[in-house]
């Protein structure tokens, strides 16, 4: 097996510079088909779009507005929206990618819409140094979760990253939730890396501030 | 290195994105300041938690629910 690889990439390097590029290009991803598919009017194709991201595009919306009712209305009018501008997408970025980027825009805009004397962005609040010098240095219990029922720990997951500005919370919904590299995390939200790599920071920090309330190490090593 | 560029390169630290010649020194800052290593394993544990326990359910049937409403639409305006 290892002399097959070597005779390859020995003969790769006799072939012209371009061939070789289209030869060791990654394949291309398996959403870019259906895509094409669903561009040609297949609905099926779409669907199956639709079923993938769904999940992941609904979370991505109630993380920011916080609000099921809301996600429920942006996750139908996100896949409308992307059914009705397919011909938009040209592949330059994964389509998930492209879809979280629309989700992440139906959601600041329906913050707007609830909040109509005060201005929602990815900028909102994020000039503030709040959070980004930690101040707990207290331990926390091993697997300090552990220690609440699930309907307890969701709760308290819900509320702590509610807590956090927008601007934070969709960093940290992005990258670290839904696994978003960094880079196709500035490109949904229409930052600079830089600027992502700040408030993902300074948004883990605070967190990590608020999570330590309930999970730090007491004298009495209970709840 | 001291503490506020240790939390200057956390970020990196985490994503694995730093440079062996500063991860050598990373490393020794951890291995001397207390608070930093709580800061690491603390910050480690927060974004565990958020990924390991999703706080808003997607069951089922809100799925289908969703579904058969995006692609109802999307198939009405093809026929329009």
């Amino acid at each position: 097996m290892a002399v097959e690889t070597q005779s390859t990439t020995e003969d790769l390097t006799d072939l012209p510079p371009e061939i070789v590029a289209t030869l060791q290009a990654e394949p291309p991803h398996p959403d870019l088909e259906l895509v094409e598919r669903a561009k040609a009017g297949d609905t099926s194709a779409f669907e199956q779009l639709v079923r993938q991201y769904e999940r992941q595009i609904f979370r991505t919306a109630q993380h920011i507005t916080q609000n099921r009712e809301d996600a429920e209305d942006i996750t139908q009018d996100v896949f409308f929206k992307a059914f009705q501008k397919l011909d938009q997408f040209q592949g330059n970025s994964k389509f998930s990618t492209w879809l979280v980027r629309i989700a992440v825009n139906e959601s600041l805009m329906r913050l707007r819409k609830r909040k109509t004397s005060k201005t929602v962005s990815m900028d909102q609040d994020v000039q503030t140094d709040e959070g980004s010098i930690p101040r707990d240095f207290a331990e926390w219990r091993p697997n300090p979760e552990q220690n609440y029922s699930q309907s307890e720990l969701a709760e308290i997951l819900r509320k702590t990253i509610a807590g956090l500005p927008p601007g934070f919370r969709t960093v940290f919904t992005l990258r670290d939730i839904e696994n978003l590299s960094t880079e196709e995390t500035a490109e949904a939200l229409g930052l600079s890396v830089p600027a992502v790599k700040s408030r993902l920071l300074r948004a883990r920090l605070q967190l990590r501030e608020r999570l330590s309330r309930y999970f730090r190490k007491t004298k009495e090593g209970s709840k | 290195m001291n503490c506020t560029d240790f939390l200057a390169k956390l970020t990196d630290y985490f994503d694995g994105q730093i440079d062996p010649e500063l991860l050598i020194e990373v490393k020794e800052h951890l291995g001397s300041c207390h608070h930093c290593e709580v800061v690491v394993d603390t910050t480690r544990k927060t974004i565990d938690i958020y990924r390991g326990h999703q706080p808003y359910e997607f069951p089922e049937e809100l799925s289908e629910r969703l579904r058969t409403a995006v692609m109802n639409r999307c198939k009405a305006s093809v026929s329009k």
